[in-house]
């Protein structure tokens, strides 16, 4: 056996797929002013974040879940969903390792994420995020040295309340969209990441989501700002239980690049995407969104998604500095019955902004994917350029591959160039790689890999390795 | 608004002679357009240009009631010359005459259909307002193995008799085995502001092959929205060019189902627009079955304040293998205030396809005009000249030759 098959044996099935037995703290069951109070009082917020909350909920009110997205889901029930879920270990937060919950520790490992710093990952530090809390941050001293922090929402908003006040909502504001808005109402925990003016952070940054608890929706919120001339790589996986249930996921992430920064986000989305037949598996309907604020700023987002039984969301750049970059790459791999409407927005508002979209959409089984997206350049965004590519590869004929971009020009100067393909893995192709000796699954390997090569390309190494075994994973058993 | 439709709607009532069954039906779809009113932004398919924004601003009290008793006078000027054709005229949403000297009249009938509930069922409240208000429908049926000699032109018309602002249109073309049209729809209007709706339904049986050139030149404050429905039988062909550049606002829809092999579809657009004008084309190909094919390509140029919009749809069915779809829409954009926008959009369910969709926008490449201006041209002729080029491209695809140099003189680009 060589190694990949060995790969593909230990990894056929979800591998993530275990549940911790662990003891939880819970809001009361429902979404209500109260248990927003409940969760504010626990985590001991200051009167600003509550009315900041309530403000949202009292939004949320008159809002509408949207229906445009393709794939439709049944009606989620609001009211019958635990907002929090904590740990009870994590009560009172664990001052260092040595006394957190030896059950918590044992989940991250057998995730491939070990907390200690003694068994460190090649210099990434790690924020862990369980359900609602999170439970461990990694390499904080390091970070301390150059002024960085990088620490868990909650304690962001007791230690430094004033960037928060003040970039909080302020690329999302709570007057977004229904599940932006539903975050901003009830978000737990998440990751907080500031770094200071002319800082190169040192190693890259992660955080690592795990939904454990049944019943819950895991609303977590991230803030990253980097501040004039630093740059920031930032590295985001998940993953969740096997359940016959579908749990919602509706996190908010926000990016702010001031003058000269840059911020890189990669994610790579694991979540449970329900067995096959297309029951249980992850609701992933996620608000991601940066904002280029100053001049020469660069936000670059990548993505593999090959998890959740539905993921909607649209990473976005909004390109107001001169000068300023939006990038985005993206992966998405839907089998069996997952559903996949996902893209970008890149709205150049300053003066010579430039943005590229490379999408490469997979599908096979009974799944559909989407690429949804909008390249909007402003009158005032003069002499900014887009280039669009996105390409979708179809595996047998019950699966979908479709493609919505929108394409918006009011500026002269301004160019914008798109372009689309959708096609199959061609005879040829393949005749000509079994012909050299690789087995059919090889082959297909090989030419998919080939095909998503510019987007594996753009992630840090480590998770570049990971990647690539994932595609070819997502894909088993699609061909012959 | 609501008030008028009623009061309008029972003024046609009074004097046409309809059947009972017919009043039904129409009242059927007035409801239906009352309940949904004017297709707005919100509506996905809208989403560039409102037109119940447009109509809103352009058109302050709107009515839909026109005396289809008495005749009209035909005014001959209006006729293209140096292309002897066969005429169908409509003045103010009335047919004036049907004309078909050139043909064997033995292998043309025309219809009234009228009476026949012919209605075309679409989730779009102008579709209900055009089977609410269509005077009467005629049926167009070109008999089996005929090619019509000379082109069918649709002269679209109104004069100052006309009552109120809004005219609805209705054609229906059914072409038999192995026959030929060739059809063009001409546009002249010399009155102001009304809102034209046409509908047309084309059924295209084996073999048969369309050519439809919407010709929309001269300059007019008209408000115009048309809907072709284009069924297709196996090995069937149709082509549609549209030239939108007269109106103020202009919306051309095709429909087209792919339903029978080998069948294959061509849509070819330009638009050339100035102050103010907003034009929009909506494709949507369904390609059905195996084997079917479709081609479109759409270029703009925009001048000062102007706006287009392309919004172009493939779907392509899991049945439907080894499909061949490709769509292009590029823009020059020559002013500050255009704006393009597009939606180009793949819907596939089969994985033997080869479907593929490209977008450019931009202004005019400054180093092809100091190419030209190198060469002796100045800065407003070389301009043209690379105008005129981007936009011969699709007028070079215009597969009948004598059409081709009609409106290739019509809008000035000679040999």
């Amino acid at each position: 056996m060589d190694s990949r098959e060995k790969d593909i044996e230990s990894l056929k099935d979800y591998k993530y797929g275990f549940t911790t037995d662990i003891e939880n703290i819970r809001a009361p069951k429902g979404l209500n002013e109260d248990v927003i109070k409940f969760i504010s009082n626990i985590k001991k917020e200051p009167k600003w974040m509550l009315e900041f909350r309530l403000k949202a909920y009292e939004r949320l009110q008159q809002l509408k879940e949207p229906n445009w997205q393709k794939p439709k889901y049944p009606k989620i029930d609001y009211q019958n969903l635990y907002y929090y879920s904590a740990p009870k270990s994590m009560k009172d937060k664990p001052k260092n390792l040595d006394e957190l919950d030896p059950k918590l520790l044992e989940t991250y490992k057998k995730l491939g994420i070990p907390l200690q710093e003694q068994a460190r990952l090649n210099g990434i530090a790690v924020d862990a995020v369980f359900d609602s809390v999170s439970v461990a941050t990694t390499f904080k001293g390091e970070l301390t040295k150059h002024g960085i922090i990088f620490c868990s929402m909650s304690e962001a908003i007791q230690k430094h309340p004033e960037l928060v006040k003040k970039y909080l909502g302020s690329v999302i504001p709570i007057t977004d969209h229904f599940f932006a808005t539903l975050n901003s109402a009830v978000f737990t925990d998440g990751s907080f990441v500031y770094i200071p003016e002319g800082v190169r952070c040192p190693m890259e940054l992660s955080t690592y989501f795990r939904i454990n608890a049944s019943e819950t929706g895991q609303f977590e919120r991230t803030l990253i700002i980097a501040d004039k001339g630093s740059y920031v790589s930032y590295l985001e996986g998940c993953t969740a239980p096997m359940r016959d249930e579908n749990q919602l996921h509706a996190a908010n992430v926000e990016l702010i690049a001031l003058d000269n920064a840059e911020i890189k986000y990669s994610t790579v989305q694991n979540w449970y995407p329900g067995d096959e037949n297309g029951k249980g598996g992850i609701y992933n309907f996620v608000t991601k969104r940066g904002l280029c604020k100053g001049i020469n700023s660069k936000i670059s987002w990548t993505q593999v998604e090959t998890g959740s039984a539905i993921t909607w969301k649209y990473p976005s750049c909004i390109l107001k500095g001169d000068n300023s970059i939006g990038e985005f790459y993206s992966i998405a791999i839907t089998n069996n019955h997952q559903k996949a409407d996902t893209g970008t927005k890149m709205i150049h508002l300053g003066k010579n902004t430039k943005s590229k979209i490379i999408s490469k959409g997979i599908s096979a089984g009974f799944s559909d994917m989407t690429y949804r997206g909008l390249v909007d350049i402003n009158s005032k965004a003069k002499n900014s350029s887009n280039y669009t590519q996105c390409d979708s590869l179809l595996m047998g004929n019950k699966c979908g591959a479709h493609t919505v971009p929108y394409i918006k020009n009011k500026n002269f100067d301004s160019n914008i160039a798109h372009e689309a393909t959708t096609s199959k893995i061609s005879e040829e192709q393949l005749h000509y790689c079994q012909q050299r000796g690789l087995n059919s699954e090889e082959a297909v390997g090989l030419i998919v890999n080939g095909f998503c090569k510019e987007v594996l390309q753009q992630l840090p190494m480590e998770f570049a390795v990971e990647a690539q075994k994932l595609v070819g994973i997502s894909l088993e058993g699609s061909v012959g | 608004m609501n008030e008028q439709l009623k009061l309008d709607f029972d003024k046609i009532l009074k004097t046409s002679k309809i059947s009972e069954e017919e009043i039904q039906l129409k009242k059927g779809f007035l409801k239906k357009f009352i309940e949904s009113g004017f297709p707005n932004r919100k509506q996905e398919d809208w989403k560039f240009l409102d037109i119940s924004q447009i109509i809103k601003k352009n058109i302050s009290g709107l009515s839909f009631f026109n005396d289809y008793s008495i005749p009209n006078k035909i005014d001959k000027s209006i006729f293209i010359d140096g292309l002897d054709h066969n005429k169908i005229i409509f003045i103010n949403g009335r047919i004036e005459k049907i004309d078909f000297n050139y043909e064997d009249q033995n292998m043309i009938e025309i219809s009234d259909k009228t009476e026949k509930k012919i209605t075309f069922g679409n989730e779009n409240s102008l579709i209900d307002l055009n089977n609410a208000f269509t005077n009467k429908v005629f049926e167009v049926l070109v008999k089996k193995n005929y090619s019509l000699k000379k082109p069918l032109i649709i002269y679209h018309t109104t004069n100052d008799k006309i009552k109120s602002n809004n005219v609805n249109v209705r054609l229906d073309f059914e072409l038999e085995e192995n026959s030929c049209l060739r059809l063009i729809d001409f546009f002249k209007n010399s009155t102001d502001k009304n809102f034209l709706n046409i509908l047309y339904n084309f059924n295209l049986k084996k073999d048969s092959i369309l050519k439809n050139y919407k010709l929309d030149k001269f300059r007019n404050n008209n408000l115009n929205y048309s809907f072709n429905n284009i069924e297709q039988d196996n090995n069937s062909i149709s082509e549609t060019f549209i030239l939108s550049a007269g109106a103020d606002y202009f919306k051309n829809e095709v429909n087209c189902n792919l339903n029978g092999k080998y069948s294959s579809a061509f849509i070819n657009g330009v638009f050339s627009l100035k102050e103010n004008q907003q034009h929009e084309i909506r494709s949507t190909i369904n390609h059905l079955v195996e084997n079917t094919k479709s081609y479109q390509l759409i270029k703009s140029v925009l001048g000062k304040n102007s706006k287009s919009a392309y919004q172009g749809r493939i779907f392509v069915n899991s049945k439907a293998q080894k499909t061949d779809g490709y769509q292009l829409s590029k823009a020059i954009l020559l002013d500050e205030t255009s704006e393009f926008n597009a939606k180009p959009e793949l819907e596939i369910y089969a994985d033997d396809v080869k479907c593929s969709h490209g977008s450019a926008s931009g202004s005019l490449n400054e180093n092809s005009i100091f190419y030209l201006m190198s060469r002796g041209l100045n800065y407003q002729q070389s301009k043209q000249l690379l105008i005129n080029g981007f936009l011969l491209d699709v007028i070079e695809k215009i597969t009948d030759s004598e059409i081709k140099n009609l409106i290739k003189n019509m809008i000035g680009l000679k040999e």
